[in-house]
């Protein structure tokens, strides 16, 4: 590695790569992608979850070459439905996203090594750090439903964007009830 | 100990640059409502500085107006050119509706450097109220400029001028976010920070030498402190779940954060070398936004445990928690003014976000803004003037209001968003 001094203007990489050394030694997850949200909830939940005892440890695996089959991803599986959408001000979990919630509970509970990430998001109104701490309350909510439904305090990690991450750009009231919500994240994705 | 867990390749994930110094597009700052009454004054270009690309007095002449509490009075026309306090007949002046004048001139010292000697003369009561001399080369005239409308502010209103002060903020240009600081009048922006995910929450260290902000770079909430001299950052807080709001103690020990780590948000002291966390208080539920008292012994902040976000204060001699305010149902983002006698807010009434400020005396609280989604306030090291964020047609700007609610200015970058102000400390 090259040293690098601060005051250079140059680029950003050699920047990136100093960074890395300086922080070498802390854990290294596989890298992940740029998007963090996935799929919305138009997929049709008519079928059973695929939480199965096929020992698909999907969760850990970068990439889908185990698509086929994998019930994380098949549009079909409810478990390919990933957010819970919430009232202005509010945590409180809507009664019609209990089956979605029960459904990753379950896969999280049959499958031991898979890890999730309950990332809580508000819309664009009021103070940027009461809303992390808003969105920290509605993944902390989820979570702690998915706990009693057999899912495990280690497989999930509960995060909160604020209202730094909006799903859409607008400024109507359909655009913050689609900001306002959970979006989960396995490990890989 | 700070445990890791989630880092994630910076090269793949995003896009972080340290940033050392570049040139910006800077802020631009216009005023948009004036003070009530205004003092009367004129500025006389100094003897030799037309000679100089740095227009010394005409910066001094924008820093007074900007602030909304002076009016400049033409200085032209009056022969010879006064340049010290004798040369100046107070008659000229008086005549023309001036309380005062400023004079002076510029002498090279042959080695490249300059001589700027400057004098403040009352004119109702024709006495010199300043007199000052700065040795100085020619591309520090921003930096003596700002200091001498220090001055003129400080001799006549009698509060001390923050114009020799910085400001931190961050701007959002499509996918990419900066945290930036510039001259208090927006001059000179330097890039700090430059990344992908959103940046937020900047913080200045008491002696103006770091900032701590959050970034979500790691796809979670984390918290750097960033050196403004070496450009080095380090982690504060990267601890299971979110760690966010940032704010540093008075004396430059300690920082209080938000960490939700034990479930739920809540305060915690750290070290800047991040060891030591340690929880505040034993609540349920959203503690955040904590700010500390200019004297280290309080802090504000935002809890939701009587129901809705509201404003406590914490005693740490005794532990005891206060609720502060009463009005509405949404009362967030509480920072102190300097002289510690009121705090400044944001209330939402209405469906609205304002600031306002509350006195702890009289517990009396005045609206000051009137935009629709006003947040994220930060007050002048003076306590006169206070910076927010606001939106006009969708598009994010900062904004300032003076503490009574009369003077207003409006600070855009171009094609940015811009959100997030932060005021730097008084330089000593």
């Amino acid at each position: 590695m090259s040293k690098y001094h601060w005051m250079s203007s140059r680029p950003a990489i050699w920047t990136g790569i100093a960074l890395a050394v300086l922080l070498v030694g802390c854990q290294q997850n596989p890298p992940a992608e740029k998007s963090a949200t996935v799929e919305e909830r138009n997929v049709a939940a008519g079928t059973t979850p695929g939480a199965s005892t096929s020992g698909t440890t999907a969760g850990n695996v970068a990439g889908t070459q185990t698509g086929q089959g994998n019930p994380l991803h098949d549009p079909r599986s409810i478990l390919s439905k990933r957010s819970v959408f919430f009232d202005y001000d509010s945590y409180a979990i809507k009664d019609d996203y209990r089956p979605l919630i029960d459904a990753h509970a379950k896969y999280l509970q049959n499958n031991r090594s898979a890890r999730m990430t309950i990332q809580g998001n508000c819309d664009e109104r009021g103070s940027r750090e009461y809303n992390i701490a808003l969105g920290q309350r509605r993944a902390d909510a989820v979570k702690r439903m998915m706990l009693l439904d057999g899912a495990t305090d280690q497989q999930i990690e509960t995060v909160s964007f604020g209202k730094e991450k909006p799903r859409n750009a607008g400024h109507d009231e359909t655009a913050w009830a689609e900001n306002r919500r959970d979006d989960f994240v396995y490990a890989g994705e | 100990m700070i445990s890791l867990r989630r880092f994630v390749s910076l090269l793949v994930a995003a896009t972080v640059v340290l940033l050392a110094t570049a040139a910006r597009a800077q802020l631009t700052i216009e005023i948009i409502g004036g003070g009530g009454t205004t003092i009367p004054i004129a500025i006389v270009p100094f003897a030799g500085e037309a000679t100089y690309p740095y227009p010394l007095t005409e910066i001094v002449a924008a820093d007074l107006q900007r602030s909304g509490l002076f009016r400049l009075v033409d200085s032209s026309g009056v022969n010879p050119r006064p340049v010290r306090t004798e040369d100046v007949r107070v008659g000229d002046w008086t005549a023309r509706g001036a309380d005062a004048v400023t004079v002076g001139s510029v002498t090279p010292q042959g080695d490249g450097r300059v001589e700027v000697r400057f004098f403040l003369v009352d004119t109702v009561k024709a006495t010199q109220l300043a007199g000052y001399s700065y040795v100085v080369a020619p591309n520090q005239f921003r930096a003596t400029a700002h200091q001498m409308a220090d001055v003129i502010y400080e001799k006549l209103t009698g509060d001390r001028g923050v114009f020799s002060t910085r400001i931190a903020y961050i701007t959002k240009q499509g996918p990419r976010y900066e945290l930036l600081v510039a001259d208090a009048d927006g001059y000179n922006p330097q890039g700090i920070v430059a990344s992908n995910e959103p940046l937020l929450s900047p913080s200045w260290s008491p002696d103006g030498t770091r900032i701590a902000y959050v970034s979500l770079e790691n796809r979670k909430p984390v918290v750097y402190i960033q050196s403004l001299t070496t450009g080095k950052r380090q982690l504060l807080a990267n601890f299971r779940g979110s760690n966010s709001a940032p704010n540093w103690a008075p004396d430059g020990r300690k920082l209080a954060v938000t960490l939700s780590l034990d479930g739920g948000s809540h305060i915690f002291l750290i070290n800047p070398d991040g060891t030591g966390a340690q929880r505040v208080m034993n609540s349920p539920g959203i503690d955040t936004e904590a700010n500390f008292s200019p004297d280290g012994q309080a802090m504000l902040f935002t809890s939701d445990r009587g129901g809705g976000p509201q404003i406590y204060r914490y005693t740490f001699g005794s532990g005891t928690v206060e609720r502060m305010t009463f009005e509405g149902n949404y009362n967030v983002s509480p920072r102190y003014l300097p002289d510690g006698k009121g705090f400044v807010f944001v209330r939402r009434e209405g469906g609205r976000f304002n600031l306002a400020i509350e006195d702890f005396a009289t517990r009396q609280v005045q609206v000051l803004t009137q935009g629709e989604l006003d947040e994220s306030p930060s007050v002048a090291p003076n306590g006169k003037l206070i910076l927010y964020a606001s939106e006009v047609g969708g598009r994010g700007i900062l904004a300032a209001v003076s503490s009574d609610g009369r003077v207003k200015q409006r600070l855009t970058a171009a094609a940015s968003d811009v959100r997030e102000p932060a005021w730097g400390p008084l330089t000593k």
